[in-house]
């Protein structure tokens, strides 16, 4: 959650060009093997610290608790029962299939507060950015500001406040909350003061074309980069978040899956009798976590330019 | 939370350029303002209702006491007073301050020499491995605690017989001696691949010919690696640097997940975080819990306000 909140007003000499990529370097290539079989090395050495806990992941959820407990193989490998399908099917059964809902609604809390958020950050940024008006100087610094105020400080306010509005325990206690993106507000108006230039809007209004329009027909195409890089970390933001919604939902049947695996996990724990289900939460976790890594591994053309965004610029 | 103090006094509107005085252009320009106002209202909306108003609400919530036997009553600041002599609020403190001192390091050399090393490589091993470094970011937070807890664990986890293969007895990762260490491990496995992927992004903005200027000079690839790539990219630095401060002093969820496998180790009030959740939601000692919040907020803010006014220089703030 932390990336959601941060942002460090950022360099002024870094470099214009906000594309990572670039030609191949020349020159250095086979000149020092020798160094470079032990970058390898390290890096293999890396990839296994990152990679291990995920196929552990992997391979427990194919076992059911008694090969989590006691498998043929180990931790770290495959148990001689495959069980992932019975585990799944486990899944739907578990008080009354409960994990799908909570997997339904991440989905839900995640579309629905990323896409707001950006829609908001896309349409408050445009608007510092190109726009002079009355109070936005102001406005801006304390926004800036705002980047900083830990987002875990606002949530037992939060929660006051919305009780009070009768709106706890409800799915608008989740999602209205996920509106607010400081952050993302920043990034579009970094972004957009030099991805729009003044003169093509202005070209735009000679030409006829009223405020909204140009918005829509001229700038929007112009801070696609931007739009995807602020929906991803307000969507990933969403999904990941923990605090809020521990503490604004009781009713577990709008719980989202990190609270709602959570929750197994301080039962089993706790050795009530029933609900040790180690293995439904091992693979429930495999099956939420599927999600987010298939988008990482598709979208990672938009991500890799777009998360560094606010490095570079 | 001092959020009016950082607003400059009301905004100046900017001096109109003076070669365009005519009347036409200053309707146009009110008509802009309007305009400009349209844009930012929406989320005007949402920063005011979910972030000025339960700042000020906690505020003024932490300014009043409630007992069963007197009702609510208006305090000042005796809660603050009693937060900053609390030893379990100044210990969860100060066990943060000590979680930045450590994890913070940790995940910065981490993803320093991954992008390093990544930046000197271009084969196909090297993408890999930017990928998988990157990973453990996409998954939540919950579950990467989750998942480690399992792993920690002396009945589900792998260092029985890790450990096992060169002959020693594993450690338990879960108990009061080690925990802090295990939970460094989590929050550097988690964060350390989005670090990495905002270095490397700077690194790779640099322009090659310096490094041939630097090799021309007599410069080893280590010394490129430290004297010339690393004081390019400070900016980035410092803005990773943040990043992790400001998470690491709001710890909540990893030791919360954990406290359930490692309860011995793990007291309710671990983190300042956690123990004014337990307050609120525990004790509904809300007035406290807010002022706990709400301090806790302010020293989160001034800590990372007075970091970028010191690296000023090298975050190209002037």
């Amino acid at each position: 959650m932390a990336i959601l909140t941060p942002g460090a007003p950022v360099p002024v000499d870094a470099p214009d060009d906000s594309s990572p990529r670039r030609p191949a370097r020349r020159g250095n290539a086979g000149r020092d093997g020798g160094r470079k079989i032990g970058s390898h090395v390290l890096l293999i050495i890396l990839v296994i610290y990152f990679i291990t806990p995920l196929w552990w992941l992997t391979v427990a959820a194919t076992k059911d608790t008694a090969g989590l407990f006691s498998g043929s193989g180990g931790p770290l490998w495959f148990d001689g029962e495959f069980n992932l399908f019975n585990n799944i099917a486990g899944l739907f059964e578990h008080q009354g299939g409960i994990y799908w809902r909570w997997l339904g609604n991440s989905f839900f809390y995640a579309l629905s507060g990323g896409v707001g958020a950006t829609i908001l950050a896309v349409l408050a940024g445009y608007g510092f950015a190109k726009y002079r008006f009355r109070g936005r100087n102001a406005f801006f610094s304390v926004l800036l500001g705002a980047v900083m105020v830990p987002m875990t400080a606002l949530v037992i306010p939060t929660f006051v406040l919305l009780s009070n509005m009768g709106l706890v325990n409800t799915i608008w206690a989740v999602i209205l909350p996920s509106l607010l993106s400081p952050f993302g507000v920043y990034l579009m108006r970094v972004y957009t003061q030099d991805a729009v230039p003044d003169e093509l809007l202005d070209a735009a209004r000679v030409d006829g074309a009223g405020e909204l329009r140009t918005f829509f027909q001229v700038s929007l195409p112009l801070l696609r980069p931007a739009i995807v890089t602020v929906l991803l970390l307000s969507v990933v933001g969403t999904w990941n978040n923990f605090f809020l919604p521990l503490a604004v939902l009781s009713d577990p049947n709008l719980l989202p899956v990190t609270v709602g695996l959570n929750n197994w996990q301080a039962l089993s724990n706790a050795g009530a009798g029933g609900e040790q289900v180690w293995n439904l939460i091992v693979t429930g976790a495999f099956v939420s976590v599927l999600p987010l890594i298939i988008a990482f591994l598709s979208l990672q053309k938009y991500w890799q330019g777009g998360l560094s965004l606010g490095a570079l610029k | 939370m001092a959020l009016t103090e950082l607003a400059p006094p009301p905004a100046p509107a900017k001096p109109r350029p003076t070669r365009r005085p005519r009347r036409q252009i200053d309707r146009m320009d009110r008509k802009r303002q309007r305009w400009g106002w349209l844009f930012v209202a929406p989320f005007a909306l949402v920063f005011v209702t979910f972030l000025v108003a339960p700042l000020a609400y906690a505020f003024w919530m932490s300014l009043q006491t409630s007992t069963l036997a007197t009702g609510t009553s208006f305090t000042w600041f005796a809660n603050y007073a009693k937060a900053f002599t609390d030893p379990i609020f100044l210990e969860g403190l100060g066990r943060v301050a000590s979680f930045a001192l450590i994890m913070i390091p940790a995940q910065m050399i981490v993803a320093l020499v991954a992008a390093l090393v990544l930046d000197n490589l271009s084969t196909a091993l090297s993408k890999f491995s930017r990928l998988m470094i990157f990973v453990p970011y996409a998954i939540p937070v919950v579950i990467g605690a989750l998942m480690w807890g399992f792993l920690y664990s002396p009945r589900f986890g792998p260092a029985t017989d890790i450990f096992g293969l060169v002959g020693l007895a594993a450690p338990d990762f879960l108990s009061q001696g080690t925990i802090f260490a295990s939970l460094v491990n989590i929050v550097t496995w988690q964060w350390a691949g989005y670090y990495m992927i905002i270095i490397y992004a700077a690194l790779r903005g640099i322009d090659p010919a310096i490094y041939e200027a630097a090799r021309l000079d007599g410069a080893n690839g280590r010394q490129i690696a430290l004297r010339v790539k690393v004081p390019m990219i400070s900016s980035s630095m410092v803005m990773v640097l943040i990043f992790a401060l400001i998470g690491t002093l709001q710890f909540f969820t990893e030791p919360q997940v954990l406290r359930a496998v490692a309860q011995g180790a793990i007291p309710v009030s671990y983190t300042p975080n956690m123990y004014a959740y337990s307050l609120a939601f525990s004790y509904s000692q809300f007035n406290y819990a807010s002022a706990i919040s709400f301090a806790l907020g302010i020293v989160v803010f001034a800590g990372s306000y007075l970091f970028l006014f010191l690296t000023r220089k090298q975050s190209g703030l002037k």
